[in-house]
């Protein structure tokens, strides 16, 4: 008798798979459109702390790098959940690996995020406290 | 023609571990690579052990690792080789003796997948009709012949030997796109799960490995996308 099914998983793996396509082209978009503002038209030496301050100044340029931190951040722990899935076979090493990737990205994410909803631009470095 | 044979042998009977044997064949250059397993046992060792029966690529028998990849013994020819060959038996599976593996957890996932026409409509007064087009719908996973080259090259089957395996899923897609079937969802509920078509990383493995030429790959991305159309 064939032993190795296990109970369905609902529709979370159709939608993690097809999550992981659409994110992955949308990422690609992104990512790209990313490379291009950060390291091609302009150069590190002329990115500092006003020129990010700008550019989130802009609620386009914060929802691009939301989307972009989402998308990003949940592809890749999808991955590493599927790395685990495919060569941690112990119960209590599954439990432990799998929980501390959902703690860890969980945390991550949540900060990232508040970062990108809550950073206040501030007329100057000076205001911001830095030197 | 002579090569150099060097053939995985073990005897869970008799040997601690597998280990290399090494014959000195006399072939010809069109000769299979099957000939040359023959020519050990009928004229070096007759205690090597392999299965074959049809012996002409159709029977499925004689699949095993040949210089690294997955080949049937029968199709490949001794000149496409050189003159060292290389024979193990399919990973992933015990091996029971030498190139002899135990396939019964391979045929137990086969029968999960209810390989059979699953119909509860009253039959036809003649035939069940079938358009041409509707039969080239399913006309690439209909040529397997359950040799297991495809889910013994498989990594996420050696990482995970529970996983159904791309055959499984091949002869899934045989009858899940076949018009006269109504079981596909209970198919799709069996390939449904992370042991199921969820576990394929699309590694194209089993793309090279198989023999009639079946694009795997292709059929296990065509029913994870039944699954995701019939879930939308």
């Amino acid at each position: 008798m064939y032993v190795g099914r296990e109970r369905p998983t609902g529709g979370f793996e159709v939608f993690a798979w097809f999550f992981m396509r659409i994110s992955g082209v949308v990422l690609i978009l992104l990512v790209l459109g990313h490379l291009a503002i950060m390291h091609v038209l302009n150069t590190v030496d002329e990115i500092d702390f006003e020129f990010v301050a700008a550019r989130w100044g802009s609620p386009f340029w914060r929802t691009y790098d939301l989307v972009m931190l989402w998308l990003a951040w949940l592809h890749g722990l999808n991955g590493l959940r599927m790395v685990i899935d495919d060569y941690v076979h112990r119960k209590g090493w599954r439990a432990v690996t799998l929980t501390a990737l959902a703690l860890v990205g969980f945390v991550l994410l949540a900060m990232g995020t508040q970062i990108i909803l809550t950073f206040e631009a501030p007329t100057s470095r000076v205001t911001a406290g830095l030197p | 023609m002579r090569v150099m044979v060097k053939i995985k042998r073990f005897n869970p009977g008799r040997d601690r571990e597998p280990y290399w044997a090494e014959y000195e064949v006399d072939v010809e250059p069109v000769d299979r690579v099957l000939d040359a397993l023959e020519y050990v046992k009928w004229h070096l060792d007759g205690t090597l052990a392999f299965r074959r029966s049809c012996a002409h690529g159709i029977c499925g028998s004689d699949a095993m690792l040949i210089n690294g990849r997955n080949r049937l013994a029968c199709k490949v020819l001794v000149k496409e080789l050189g003159a060292r060959i290389t024979v193990e038996p399919l990973r992933g599976f015990p091996v029971i003796k030498d190139l002899v593996v135990d396939m019964e957890g391979f045929f137990a996932k086969y029968r999960a997948i209810k390989p059979y026409l699953i119909h509860d409509e009253p039959p036809p007064e003649t035939e069940w009709r079938q358009s041409p087009e509707e039969r080239a719908r399913f006309d690439d996973t209909t040529k397997c012949i359950l040799c297991a080259a495809c889910t013994t090259s498989c990594p996420s089957f050696w990482a995970n030997g529970a996983y159904i395996g791309p055959a499984a899923i091949v002869n899934a897609h045989r009858f899940i796109f076949d018009s006269r079937d109504r079981g596909a969802a209970e198919r799709l509920a069996v390939l449904n799960t992370g042991l199921g078509v969820w576990r394929c990383r699309t590694i194209f493995n089993c793309v090279e490995a198989c023999p009639r030429g079946i694009d795997v790959t292709r059929a296990i991305a065509e029913v994870k996308r039944a699954l995701l159309f019939s879930s939308l």
